[in-house]
C-alpha cells in the first residue's frame, strides 16, 4: 500500500516533488510573513515604551494602538 | 461608503482572525491532500501524472485571480484616493506571487512525463513567466521608492501593465497552437472534467485559498502596524 502510494506507476517522484515543493513554499512564506510581523510588533512596543506618560496617554487613545499592544502581550 | 474598512475600524478583526484561518486551512489542506494524493483515481491517459493538477492548477487560478484584484483595487486607490486599497494590493502580492512560481515549477515537473520537457516556450507557459515578472516588478516597487505616493503610482501603473496579459495567459491556449492543453473547466459550459477529479480540485482551491487569505491578513496587520510606528516616531 505504501510502495503503491509513493511509486505511483511511476510517477511518484513528479507527483511526490511536485506537492513537496508547494508545501514548502507555503510553509516558507508563513514564516517569512510571521518573523515580518513579530519584528514590526517588537518595534512597535519597544518604541512605545520610550515615550512619555503624556505621550503614551495620547497614543493608547487610538484604539489600533492599544489592540496592537494588546496583541503583542499575549503572543 | 467605505469608512467601515478603515483600519482603525478592522485592526480587532485582522489581528484576530488569522490563527482561526490557519486552523481551517490544516484541515481543508489535508482532506484535500488525501483526496489528491489517495483517493481519486488515476487519469487513463496520463496515469498517476494527472495528481499534479490538484497543485497546479489552483496555483495558477489563484495567481491570476490575486493579480487582477490587485490591479482593481490600485486604481480604485487612485479613483477614490483610499490608501487601504493600497495597503490591501500590496498585501495581497506576496501571496500571489509565490502562488504564480508555484504554478511554473509544477507545471515544469508535469511537463517533463507529459511532454517529454521541463520547459518550452510556449505561449501559456511564457505568458505566466511574464505575469510572475510583472509581480516582481510590483513588488520591488513598493521597496525601491521611500514616498507613498510615488509607490501608489508606480505599482499601479504596473498593474495596469500586467493585466493587459492576463486574459493572454487565459486566452493563448485557443489563439496559438501550444503544447499545454485547453481549458477544462469553463463557467459557461459543461466541464469536462469527471466529478471524482473535480472534487479534490475543488477541495485544493478552497485550501490555497484559505493559504492566501491568511497571508494576506498577517502581511496588512504588519504593514498597518509599520504605519503605527512611523505615527509613534512623529508624537
Amino acid at each position: 500500500m505504501i510502495n503503491e502510494l509513493l511509486f505511483m506507476n511511476g510517477y511518484g517522484v513528479y507527483v511526490l516533488s511536485a506537492f513537496s515543493f508547494t508545501l514548502f513554499s507555503f510553509t516558507a512564506l508563513y514564516f517569512v510573513t510571521k518573523k515580518q510581523f513579530v519584528k514590526e510588533q517588537n518595534k512597535f512596543v519597544a518604541k512605545f515604551g520610550l515615550l512619555n506618560t503624556d505621550k503614551a496617554r495620547s497614543a493608547k487613545s487610538q484604539r489600533i494602538n492599544k489592540e496592537i499592544l494588546a496583541n503583542a502581550t499575549n503572543n | 461608503m467605505f469608512k467601515i474598512f478603515q483600519p482603525n475600524k478592522i485592526f480587532r478583526l485582522t489581528s484576530k482572525a488569522p490563527k482561526y484561518i490557519l486552523f481551517l486551512f490544516i484541515v481543508v489542506l489535508s482532506i484535500g491532500l488525501m483526496e489528491a494524493l489517495i483517493l481519486s483515481p488515476e487519469d487513463y491517459k496520463q496515469s498517476d501524472a494527472v495528481r499534479i493538477m490538484y497543485v497546479h492548477v489552483p496555483a495558477a487560478w489563484i495567481s491570476l485571480g490575486i493579480f487582477s484584484a490587485i490591479t482593481f483595487l490600485s486604481i480604485s486607490g487612485f479613483i477614490f484616493k483610499n490608501k487601504n486599497f493600497f495597503l490591501i494590493s500590496k498585501s495581497l502580492a506576496p501571496s500571489g506571487f509565490v502562488f504564480n512560481i508555484i504554478a511554473l515549477v509544477t507545471g515544469a515537473i508535469w511537463g517533463k512525463p507529459t511532454w517529454g520537457t521541463w520547459w518550452a516556450w510556449d505561449a501559456r507557459i511564457t505568458s505566466m513567466l511574464i505575469l510572475a515578472l510583472f509581480y516582481a516588478m510590483y513588488l520591488i516597487s513598493w521597496r525601491i521608492y521611500e514616498s507613498d505616493e510615488k509607490a501608489f503610482k508606480i505599482s499601479t501603473f504596473i498593474t495596469i501593465l500586467g493585466i493587459i496579459n492576463v486574459p493572454i495567459i487565459k486566452y493563448s491556449v485557443d489563439w496559438w497552437n501550444t503544447l499545454h492543453q485547453p481549458a477544462s473547466i469553463n463557467i459557461l459550459s459543461k466541464s469536462s472534467i469527471h466529478s471524482s477529479m473535480l472534487f479534490p480540485l475543488f477541495i485544493m482551491t478552497a485550501a490555497f485559498a484559505l493559504f492566501s487569505l491568511l497571508i494576506f491578513l498577517m502581511k496588512y496587520n504588519t504593514e498597518l502596524i509599520k504605519i503605527k510606528n512611523k505615527g509613534l516616531d512623529r508624537l
